[in-house]
């Protein structure tokens, strides 16, 4: 009897629109994520590339992507030390909430106007370039779109709740909410809270993800890291692997 | 000691009259797709010349290959681990399209489909990469026949080099053609540069490859190649390179370019060498000795010790037998004849070239003296300090030693095998004076100028036991892979996406849709094309002629066989 009981508590408080938004959605999103990126690993090999246009253009290229990647890197970064570190690690270390707050505006606001500084860049680019612009598909459009989106939804939130009061506390309910995701024990009424800005990005950060394993955005996964340990040259067999598939079962090299 | 084998060429420049047909068998097999238009894995210089891409020997702009480093141990020269990542967003030093050159097409259909007029319409070129309309000022072969004239020699990287005050006066003069294709190096900085690990050397026959599932197109090996022989596909974002056509190499056959060549001067066989000696003829200090120092770290197939090394490494039985009758370790060890191509990017490059004798023969013949006289000859060598200097420059890192010997081999053997051609007493003092015997000399003679198919080609053929599994040995359905018959079109994310098909179907089917389109890259107007292929020569093809005009009027300008009058 717990169970059905808890579970009408928890639509009472959120809303079913909330557990659509703030449950189901999260895990829809993570499931087509790693499923997407299994399944397009396993069948899209030859298809999992950066599509460097750098050949086409140069001149905007040279200052637009490093400026679009260093900067999404940075705001990777303190998106992971703003919604995995709880408040109470960086509290216990001694960084109040003032300082972590100063931090995380300076450093995210700068990052965040690079990131949209170098996709505009990066954008006006695709569009004005003839050969690039014909190597764009109606894929990298809706991706564009959907990054687009998400980045400028994240910069104006941070903006408008600083620009408005002393900024928002999203470590109070944005960030318990997607560790709660993980712990599978998902709190829709968090969220609920927040202010709309922030809903948004977050919705549109979900929707993109969802779409990440179907375009170009995959070569993030394989960032090549292992570069830094590996030895220069690579030696291969040749039979490990030969022409462009594995052989059929039954018929495996004899003795391998 | 690790004894490894190598599959590697030589490549004999006096007997390239600079056709091009390993350049067109090659590009017709392997980059005939969209992408890799202006990918030439082989293609044929005029030296002297810029090259293609355009100056790319000009280590100081493009930064390939290797370089010492204070430790005196070799280090990419485009900046190692670290700073390949950093600069992995936009490569600093990437040439762009306009160092190789705007491939283009023809619009071919409009010579067919256009209507009556008073001139002649003619096909426009239209750029491949913008599909636009474009004026043709570059191609690969642009500067074709125009070695040593003051049209390119001022863009020669190598003769700045050679001397800062050349005036290239027209009695001083030379050319010859130098065929290149990827140099399958023993150190390849391709595979070293390359971030995600997907450039790899084979350690069956040392062929260098990309794979092309692990490819990311970060193109860093566009950088590191100094040959700059590994090039960007533009519509797969994959990097491609020379395959020294291992599907046909796998199975005893030789390369395209080598089997199509005219003048018969590539030859193919396998080197052993000790993979435990390669880094360290990699850090010879002094550049003008890695000539030498590769040389040392090749193996003697016949020596006892080498043959029980390379079994216990695993070489098979017929592949060992194979090297002792290679003709590259004939031509590199034996005669001393063959030079590798820039030794001093530090890659130990494996397809070695015999340095040509012409330069030196046509200024003997032009002064009227006996160009086939070894005396001329080597004195021509010694005199003819310019076309010897650039040569070493090319092929010995400067050191004109190499080439002089190599020069005053093929110079005796000329003269040697005049006499006995001539019925006259074979001099043995000519070999002697190259330090070579008769028996030598006649042995250099068979293999360089008689050049039989079986003596240029010794290629041990991969394994029976593998042989199912070799891509171009049909003893599996051939379109029986992923996604099965019927490749072509994009897959769901796009041009690339999708299995890659056996080389064979692909090749197929690219060369059917080329052949039956009428417009460069994507054909957009299937309705309006016309399809010769199809046409069994009854009637006309539907869309081959414009329509009849069927009002009465026109009736009157047609004569009894419907041809029409030309308007004025």
């Amino acid at each position: 009897m717990t169970a059905p009981a808890h579970a009408s508590a928890f639509a009472a408080a959120a809303g079913t629109g909330g557990i659509l938004l703030w449950v189901v959605l999260p895990y829809v999103a993570l499931a087509v994520f790693v499923l997407g990126h299994i399944w397009r690993y396993r069948y899209d090999k030859f298809g999992w590339t950066t599509r460097s246009s750098q050949l086409y253009e140069n001149r905007l290229l040279r200052i637009g992507s490093p400026l679009f990647h260093f900067g999404i890197l940075v705001v990777l970064l303190g998106h992971i030390g703003g919604l995995v570190i709880p408040k109470s690690w960086t509290d216990a270390v001694g960084i109040s909430e003032h300082t972590y707050h100063i931090g995380a505006v300076v450093l995210g606001t700068i990052a965040g106007v690079a990131t949209l500084g170098g996709l505009a860049i990066l954008i006006y680019r695709r569009r004005t370039v003839g050969p690039v612009f014909s190597a764009t598909t109606r894929n990298d459009k809706a991706m564009y779109l959907s990054l687009t989106v998400t980045i400028a939804l994240g910069l104006a939130a941070t903006v408008a709740a600083n620009a408005v009061g002393g900024g928002y506390d999203y470590r109070e309910t944005v960030s318990p909410w997607f560790r709660s995701i993980f712990y599978v024990q998902p709190d829709p009424d968090l969220m609920a809270g927040a202010p709309i800005l922030f809903q948004l990005h977050t919705i549109s950060a979900l929707l993109l993800f969802a779409a990440w394993p179907f375009t170009r955005l995959v070569h993030m996964l394989t960032a090549p890291v292992g570069y830094l340990t590996r030895p220069y040259i690579v030696y291969r067999s040749r039979d490990t692997r030969l022409g462009a598939r594995p052989p059929r079962r039954g018929w495996e090299r004899a003795g391998s | 000691m690790r004894v490894m084998a190598q599959m590697a060429m030589v490549m004999n420049l006096d007997k390239c009259i600079g056709c091009h047909t390993c350049s067109v068998t090659c590009k017709q097999a392997w980059t005939n797709r969209t992408g890799v238009e202006y990918v030439w894995f082989n293609n044929v210089e005029t030296r002297p010349g810029q090259g293609y891409p355009r100056r790319y020997e000009d280590q100081d702009t493009w930064k390939g290959g290797w370089k010492l480093n204070k430790r005196g141990r070799p280090a990419l020269k485009a900046g190692g681990r670290f700073k390949k990542l950093i600069t992995i967003f936009s490569n600093p030093v990437l040439p762009s399209l306009d160092d190789y050159y705007e491939p283009w097409t023809y619009d071919y259909a409009t010579l067919t489909n256009a209507p009556l007029q008073e001139r002649t319409p003619v096909a426009r070129p239209k750029s491949l990469i913008t599909g636009k309309d474009m004026k043709i000022s570059w191609s690969a072969n642009w500067d074709d026949d125009l070695g040593g004239s003051a049209a390119t020699s001022e863009q020669d990287v190598l003769l700045s080099e050679v001397s800062q005050k050349i005036t290239f006066e027209f009695e001083q003069t030379f050319m010859f053609y130098l065929p290149r294709i990827c140099e399958h190096c023993l150190n390849p900085s391709c595979a070293a540069s390359c971030p995600s690990g997907a450039i790899y050397k084979r350690t069956e026959d040392g062929i260098v490859l990309v794979d092309q599932d692990r490819c990311r197109g970060w193109r860093m090996c566009v950088t590191g190649c100094p040959y700059k022989k590994v090039y960007f596909n533009h519509r797969t974002g994959k990097a491609e390179k020379c395959t020294f056509c291992f599907p046909r190499v796998e199975v005893g056959l030789p390369t395209v370019c080598s089997e199509t060549c005219v003048g018969r001067l590539r030859y193919l066989g396998l080197v052993l060498y000790d993979a435990d000696q390669v880094l360290e003829a990699a850090s010879t200090p002094d550049e003008k000795g890695l000539y030498e120092a590769q040389r040392q770290v090749f193996l003697d197939p016949s020596d006892q010790a080498v043959v029980r090394e390379a079994e216990r490494a695993g070489i098979p039985r017929d592949w060992i037998e194979a090297a002792r009758r290679s003709p590259i370790h004939a031509l590199i060890n034996t005669y001393k004849v063959a030079l590798p191509l820039h030794p001093e990017y530090r890659t130990l490059p494996m397809v070695w070239y015999i340095p040509p004798l012409s330069p030196v023969v046509d200024a003997v013949r032009d002064t009227g003296h006996d160009a086939e006289d070894h005396r001329n000859l080597f004195a021509a060598v010694d005199a003819l300090r310019i076309p010897v200097d650039y040569l070493a420059q090319l092929f010995t890192a400067g050191d004109p030693a190499p080439v002089d010997t190599a020069l005053r081999r093929l110079g005796a053997m000329r003269a040697y095998m005049r006499d006995i051609n001539l019925g006259r007493e074979p001099d043995a003092s000519i070999p002697e004076a190259v330090g070579m015997g008769e028996e030598e000399m006649y042995d250099m003679y068979r293999l360089l100028a008689l050049a039989k198919y079986e003596d240029r080609y010794v290629i041990p053929p991969a394994h029976a036991e593998q042989a199912h599994r070799l891509e171009e040995l049909a003893t599996e359905c051939s379109l029986d892979y992923e996604g099965g018959p019927g490749m072509g079109g994009s897959g769901p994310f796009g041009e690339t996406s999708g299995g890659a098909a056996p080389i064979a179907v692909e090749n197929f089917h690219a060369l059917r849709d080329r052949q039956t389109a009428n417009t460069p890259a994507a054909p957009t107007d299937k309705a309006t094309r016309v399809n010769l292929l199809n046409w069994d020569g009854k009637g006309s093809p539907p869309g081959l002629f414009p329509d009849r005009p069927t009002d009465g009027s026109s009736d009157a300008d047609r004569d009894s066989d419907g041809e029409v009058e030309p308007k004025p």
